[in-house]
């Protein structure tokens, strides 16, 4: 009465984690015990799946493998504490029959996402409980992706979820009101996972856990259940439009290699393709926001076979819009490097001049890379030397930091 | 963000604190509560104490590659006397944490005030994003 484990099974499993929590936890009443259970579930399923198959009703199984963890938990509660470890060893070989679920709930999983992305908690919790709550990790895999101890995650997830049980959110599906107005941490939670996996891709040789496929993933299930929403669409397009040139951002050494020095050729062009048409679909619809402008300005840069073919004019002007809906000094330095592109380096330096004076991002590595970066273009290399070596040394990213020195060490050598 | 905490305290001269047993425990429990309050805030990625500084060595490699060792320090040198790894949300966390420690309780329950260097770990690049 089983399939055969198969590389389609780990992500079936991964799917069907938020919609069983949904399941279980509206049957409990209790989100923080439920997301526990489920989670055992999901390591039991990781564990038995593999070698005695895929069950026929593999949602059923892992429910009824949660409610009777469930069932535990609520004995532990009563009983002692000795003979529950009996029940839950036994709970360890137990087979479930199978039973159709009928109180399953496809709005579950976007339910456990504006819980899991609450305001309430921080970056990193809402992270990590979104990954196992939502994306059905385990927490051994969420740890060893960000390169902290398992008990350390554990702890993180634990208390999240008594931060959302003091907030007293409800489980149910925020109203339309509150989900517009609670939309963007999502996404903001969302692209931090995305971008978590490439700040803690250090070593990324080693076998650990993908955050930036995590990251497509739960973009793509929330873009499934928000088809309307163009942001999200914005995001999912962001995504695959920056991924697409994973292969080629890294030399063999694992150095960084510019967007303007990428071998174009290793750009994965599916992915291209998808986020060029998600955005073209998004920006038909009537609102422009932070998410579409990132992605239109990385396809325009993606649908550039060769970098001297980059509309650059373009580029400009997306950053003009940009700093408009969401202003920021990052938006600001970016719309330097396009406005050098298109009208000189000169006229880089000059906007570059007025960040000098934001204590936002007046001491940040980014700013003096820009600055050197430019000094170069203009032909001054001893101003280029001395800012690559000021950004080298303010960066926190290693293969940045190597990447800069190795720029000013270029230019000494001439 | 992870931080990595350095308490230097130990003048290479002073060993083992001469503090009264109580002074001495009050100490340890502090330092114990803190690591177990790291941990179930799911920030302590590490804590390490050092051995004292008669145990310490410097070791360079000779012109045969083979190790020389140096041992017996100045009594002025300070030595790193233990380490935390934390995992933090913002370089405001991580300042508090340091502080605290900072303010371990010495001789008589005082604050000792320690210097605690607070240095950022390196990572990866953030995505080519705006």
């Amino acid at each position: 009465m089983t399939k055969p484990w198969d590389a389609t099974s780990e992500q079936l499993l991964r799917e069907l984690a938020p919609q069983v929590l949904g399941s279980v936890a509206r049957r409990f009443h209790d989100f923080a015990a439920a997301e526990d259970a489920v989670q055992e579930a999901m390591v039991a399923a990781f564990t038995q799946w593999p070698q005695e198959g895929v069950p026929d009703n593999p949602r059923g199984w892992l429910i009824q493998v949660a409610c009777r963890r469930m069932t535990d938990h609520v004995r532990s509660e009563i009983a002692r504490r000795e003979r529950e470890m009996a029940v839950a060893a036994e709970a360890e070989t137990f087979s479930p029959t199978l039973e159709i679920e009928p109180d399953m709930d496809p709005d579950d999983t976007l339910i456990l996402l504006f819980m899991c992305c609450h305001s309430a908690l921080t970056p990193s919790s809402a992270i990590a409980l979104t990954l196992r709550a939502v994306g059905g990790l385990t927490t051994a895999e969420i740890a060893n992706a960000f390169l902290v101890p398992e008990a350390t995650m554990a702890q993180r997830i634990s208390r999240a979820k008594q931060t959302i049980k003091a907030s007293g959110v409800p489980f149910r599906l925020p109203s339309r009101h509150e989900r517009v107005e609670r939309l963007p941490a999502v996404l903001h939670v969302l692209y931090l996972i995305f971008s978590e996996g490439y700040v803690s891709s250090i070593g990324s040789h080693l076998q650990r856990l993908d955050l930036a496929r995590e990251a497509i993933r739960l973009t793509r299930s929330t873009k499934t259940l928000l088809p309307d929403n163009p942001e999200v669409a914005g995001l999912l397009a962001l995504m695959l439009l920056t991924d697409a040139r994973r292969a080629a951002r890294t030399g063999p050494d694992e150095e960084l290699i510019p967007l303007d020095k990428q071998d174009r050729t290793l750009w994965d062009h599916a992915e291209i393709s998808e986020g060029v048409e998600l955005l073209t679909a998004a920006l038909s619809k009537a609102s422009v926001g932070l998410y579409q402008l990132q992605a239109a300005i990385a396809a325009v840069h993606d649908e550039a076979e060769r970098v001297e073919n980059t509309d650059w004019p373009q580029i400009l002007a997306l950053y003009e819009l940009l700093k408009r809906v969401a202003p920021s000094p990052m938006v600001t330095l970016n719309h330097a490097i396009a406005a050098a592109m298109v009208y000189g380096p000169g006229e880089g330096l000059e906007l570059l001049r007025a960040l000098d004076g934001d204590p936002r991002i007046a001491g940040h590595y980014r700013l003096s890379a820009v600055r050197a970066h430019l000094l170069e273009k203009m032909g001054d290399h001893e101003a280029a030397i001395k800012h690559y070596r000021i950004a080298a040394a303010r960066t926190t990213s290693m293969p940045e930091r190597n990447y800069l020195t190795a720029q000013a060490a270029r230019l000494a050598d001439d | 963000m992870k931080y990595m905490v350095m308490m230097n305290t130990m003048k290479a001269s002073e060993g083992v604190p001469v503090w009264p047993k109580e002074d001495l425990q009050a100490h340890i429990a502090f330092m114990m509560g803190l690591n177990k309050e790291l941990h179930e805030r799911g920030e302590l990625v590490s804590a390490e104490g050092l051995s004292f500084p008669n145990q310490a060595k410097l070791v360079r490699a000779g012109k045969d590659g083979r190790p020389i060792t140096d041992g017996v320090f100045p009594e002025s040198k300070e030595f790193l006397a233990g380490f935390w790894i934390i995992d933090v949300d913002s370089p405001e966390r991580a300042y508090a944490i340091a502080a605290r420690i900072s303010a371990a309780p010495g001789a008589g329950g005082t604050p000792l005030n320690m210097p605690i260097e607070l240095r950022p770990i390196m990572s990866g690049p953030p995505p080519e994003m705006v």
